[in-house]
């Protein structure tokens, strides 16, 4: 009788298995899908492929370098030598905003990436363990989420300081929580499928179980919430910087440069207009590509 | 529906005090002594020993906390560090310009978002409904600070319409709280557009129909009270994310509020005020969820019934 | 002549799709007398509820009344300007819907929304319009209407929603109420009480047109029937003649289904094939796909809906040929 029910679930796991396969042909099916259909997400790909491309390649594609001042000529309107005009500095704005890419891009992919594992592990640590281990994790994640996030996001910076690192950090502590409960509820769905329960009677560990079977299954859904928490620490850093308590001088980010030219905003206006626009731009692309993604790949939480 | 309640409000509590601790804990780590950092260099050790002790950071962590919280509830919040005045007197003054703030920029939201969305799903696909949803995504792609100087630029810069920064005048507050609620009013905007037209399919709407209502009535009698019930649940969501925007616009727009106050804390390495401004911010946005959990009951008779 | 309620002549629906205009409903006549409940039966899909929604004035985008006329105790309804056609709806002619569970209004208290359709007609006060409310509750036999009154849908059964939704149709006393599968949600002995119901409307003077798949309750109830197949009546007579002597072909084949049903045969008899996909019509008879029976001419020649014997009518090239030998 046991066994029989055993050889059931072996088979369910094997089952399991070739779904899996069949996942990840779903999964680029589902993508020409959506480069079919969703003709906004293609742009916005492109979009962004593009201007990854022009960061890496700023100093290739710029004449100036990015801290050359040139005294004579501050703060020049756009137009002739200078397309996008001069800061205060008589630096290029056009060059700046290339460099700045770079720190920007950089402080959405890498606080979305770290605040992805964090938030995926606890979230599955706490869906699959339950009891106390769950109680905890999940009461810290809502404190962390009834912060308004820029108000976290500066407490944070307050205690660790500015730079870099520490708005990477600082990032990362304030997105994991609500990475933390989508995984969460995804790892109880999941929990008690049978293909976790034929691992399970195969003495597979707790652990392996958790990153071999349950958050694979969660990929989707973990592809969507990177895309979509990429523009949320752009956003929040350029906030943070607009304030003067994000990245410090010299790596300038497109926040940082808004910070600065806000001074001249009457007298000119490009030096906080033009990196706030390429904000907007770049916020607006992984937004509709986020979005595309999520209708493709979880209509169901769209709903929601 | 008073038991659901209750349990929330305990949540909420619960919540709080962990809000509390944390902004305590976070606060302390700090390396440096917060008195030295004050004082500058030109304070001596003996000085600098004898205010530690006053202001009791010589105790234990714990019993600093609780020291704090038992102060708290008799609206003691300390003396700011930066400015030398109480704290509670601080914030009181600046309190009344944000709250002036955020509820010009909800009302401003939400009136300008609902409408939007209603006039947006009546005339699907047609002129409109494009330039509505055109102007309410470019409101949900706008970061708060770009709006802000936008607005601040063409409309008082430029124009003269309107007063560049402060809040001698009511007139003031329009484009603060239209940088800060727009962001909102797009988002509201586009979801009232989808749930109204995804109610507007419902079965409902063909009984309305049959038994001789006209379409306004359809649309505000048996669609549009539906439809507000997941508007409302992302207005709560909302209400932080305006909280987080007001630091931004009191700064572009000089207004004296709890956020400015927040930015002039941090810059001062100022303790006392940083941790009652986070707590009152927090504590707001608490509360605010839970009057909209309380309101979505009240909307919806399928939540009241279950305990 | 008898006293007609509903007369439809020639009516026909117009879908505009990106595939091209087709005709859910084509050429449609049908009668309701005066005190009669009619039936129009047929498969999901053949036009009943389109039909139905055309005479109520209440087709969704992009559906259009293109030819045909609809009289309503005689009067001619069909150019109507909508604020008119408002004022017929829920006062001369009612509808009520297939699902008693989503056809409420989830957050009104399903005493007002009966209330509001009399209040839409009449100036009453609120007092008398709740007064009539409760009273109509009685009349459908919704026990405890006090307390009902003040229920929300979701409180409610499927039977009583369903009662509830048939006083609201009956609360201005309308002269047609339109059933469109009044009982398919609801279970067998439910359904008898709802049947029964509609009979006693009946009696009370205003006609019935019910619109089911379900021959059983055609049976139970009608007096006339109306069998419809692609946009088109296929068959029409009196309940007893039709289910005799079928003479469509799609007609005695829904009762073979039945039957089999019924006499839990081992194997279940259906029609082979499906409803035929509206933009593609065969240039012949819309069942020659299907049917057993066809031949060249069914498959060239539309066949006209013929008497084949006195108050029966049949679209069939060959019940029309054994009518005449």
């Amino acid at each position: 009788m046991l066994r029989k029910k055993r050889e059931q679930l072996e088979q369910a796991a094997d089952i399991r298995l070739q779904s899996q396969i069949g996942e990840e042909e779903r999964f680029w099916f589902l993508m020409r899908r959506m480069a079919r259909e969703n003709k906004t997400a293609v742009i916005s790909f492109i979009f962004i492929v593009l201007m990854i491309l022009a960061a890496i390649l700023a100093p290739v594609l710029t004449v100036y370098e990015e801290n050359d001042m040139d005294l004579m000529n501050r703060l020049s309107a756009p137009g002739g030598a200078h397309l996008l005009g001069t800061d205060e500095g008589g630096r290029d704005v056009l060059t700046r905003l290339l460099y700045g890419a770079r720190v920007s891009l950089l402080i959405g992919v890498i606080p979305a990436l770290l605040s992805l594992i964090l938030g995926a592990v606890l979230g599955v640590i706490a869906g699959y363990r339950g009891g106390i281990t769950d109680t905890i994790i999940m009461r810290i994640a809502d404190v962390t989420l009834a912060f308004p996030s820029m108000l976290l996001a500066m407490v944070i910076m307050y205690a660790l300081g500015g730079g870099l690192i520490n708005v990477f950090l600082t990032l990362t502590l304030v997105n994991w929580a609500s990475v933390a409960r989508v995984v969460r509820s995804q790892t109880l769905q999941l929990k008690n499928s049978e293909f976790v329960e034929a691992a399970r009677v195969m003495g597979v560990s707790n652990r392996k179980i958790m990153m071999r079977h349950i958050l694979p299954n969660c990929l989707p859904t973990l592809l969507v919430l990177f895309t979509l928490n990429i523009p949320t620490s752009i956003l929040t850093e350029s906030s943070l910087s607009f304030l003067g308590l994000g990245v410090q001088p010299p790596n300038a980010s497109w926040g940082l440069m808004i910070n600065t030219g806000r001074q001249y905003l009457f007298t000119a206006p490009w030096l906080s207009f033009v990196p706030g626009i390429a904000i907007m731009l770049t916020v607006l692309a992984f937004n509709f590509l986020g979005n595309g993604l999520l209708d493709v790949l979880d209509p169901r939480q769209k709903k929601q | 529906m008073l038991r659901t309640l209750a349990r929330r409000a305990l949540q909420a509590l619960v919540v709080l005090i962990g809000v509390v601790l944390l902004i305590f804990v976070m606060l302390r780590i700090v390396p440096g002594n917060p008195i030295e950092t004050m004082m500058g260099e030109h304070a001596n050790a003996e000085t600098i020993a004898r205010m530690t002790k006053e202001m009791g950071l010589d105790q234990p962590l714990l019993t600093q906390f609780f020291r704090y919280i038992g102060s708290a509830f008799r609206g003691d919040f300390g003396t700011s560090y930066s400015l030398g005045k109480p704290v509670a007197q601080l914030i009181g003054n600046a309190f009344v310009n944000t709250l002036l703030l955020a509820v010009f920029a909800a009302v401003f939201a939400w009136i300008f978002g609902i409408t939007c969305g209603i006039i947006s799903a009546v005339k699907k696909n047609r002129l409109t409904d494009r330039i509505f949803m055109g102007v309410s995504l470019l409101g949900i792609s706008l970061p708060v600070f770009m709006s802000a100087m936008f607005l601040q630029y063409i409309f008082a810069f430029k124009l003269h319409w309107l007063p560049i920064s402060g809040t001698d005048s009511w007139t003031g507050f329009i484009l603060p709280a239209i940088a800060l609620g727009w962001n909102s009013a797009g988002q509201v905007a586009q979801i009232t557009r989808t749930t109204l037209l995804e109610t507007l399919q419902e079965d409902y709407i063909d009984t309305a129909r049959a038994k001789g209502r006209g379409p306004t009535g359809v649309l505000l009698r048996h669609a549009l009270r539906n439809a507000m019930l997941p508007v409302l649940t992302m207005m709560t969501i909302q209400f932080s994310g305006l909280l987080s925007g007001a630091v931004i616009t009191e700064t572009v727009f000089s207004i004296n509020g709890v956020g400015r106050l927040m930015v002039q804390a941090i810059s001062g390495r100022d303790i006392p005020l940083l941790q009652a401004t986070a707590l009152l911010a927090t504590t707001v946005v608490i509360l605010g969820n839970l009057l909209a959990d309380s309101l979505y009951s009240v909307l919806d008779p399928r939540i009241r019934k279950e305990g | 002549m008898e006293q007609k309620t509903l007369e439809v002549r020639n009516l026909t629906v117009c879908f505009r799709t990106e595939k091209g205009i087709i005709r859910p409903v084509n050429g449609v006549s049908l009668d309701v007398p005066a005190g009669s409940i009619v039936g129009i039966v047929g498969e999901s899909g053949c036009g009943k509820s389109m039909t139905a929604r055309a005479v109520m004035g209440l087709l969704r985008y992009p559906g259009k009344v293109t030819e045909g006329s609809v009289l309503l105790n005689g009067r001619d309804i069909t150019n109507l300007t909508e604020k008119e056609r408002r004022k017929l709806r829920g006062a001369e002619v009612s509808m009520i819907f297939q699902e008693p569970m989503t056809s409420l209004n989830p957050v009104v208290r399903v005493g007002k929304q009966v209330e509001e359709a009399i209040r839409l007609h009449t100036d009453c006060t609120k007092e008398e319009a709740k007064a009539r409310t409760l009273e109509m509750f009685r009349e459908v036999e919704i026990p405890e209407a006090e307390t009902r009154y003040k229920c929300y849908p979701h409180q409610l059964s499927g039977g009583l929603r369903q009662r509830v939704l048939i006083a609201m149709a009956m609360i201005c006393k309308p002269s047609l109420l339109i059933a469109d599968e009044p009982t398919t949600a609801l279970d067998v002995t439910v359904e008898a009480q709802i049947l029964k119901l509609l009979e006693q409307l009946r009696d009370g003077g205003t006609s019935v047109l019910i619109i089911s798949h379900d021959l059983g309750v055609i049976a139970k109830v009608c007096d006339y029937v109306y069998v419809m197949y692609a946009g088109r009546i296929v068959e029409e007579a009196e309940t007893e003649v039709i289910f005799r002597r079928p003479a469509h072909p799609y007609t005695q084949g829904l009762f073979r289904s039945v039957a089999s049903l019924r006499e839990g045969g081992s194997t279940l008899e259906t029609i082979p094939g499906v409803v035929p996909n509206l933009h593609r019509l065969p240039a012949g008879c819309s069942f020659s796909l299907r049917c057993g029976e066809c031949d060249a001419r069914c498959e060239q020649e539309l066949p006209e809906l013929k008497e084949t014997e006195p108050g029966h009518k049949a679209r069939c090239f060959r019940t029309g040929k054994e009518a005449a030998e």
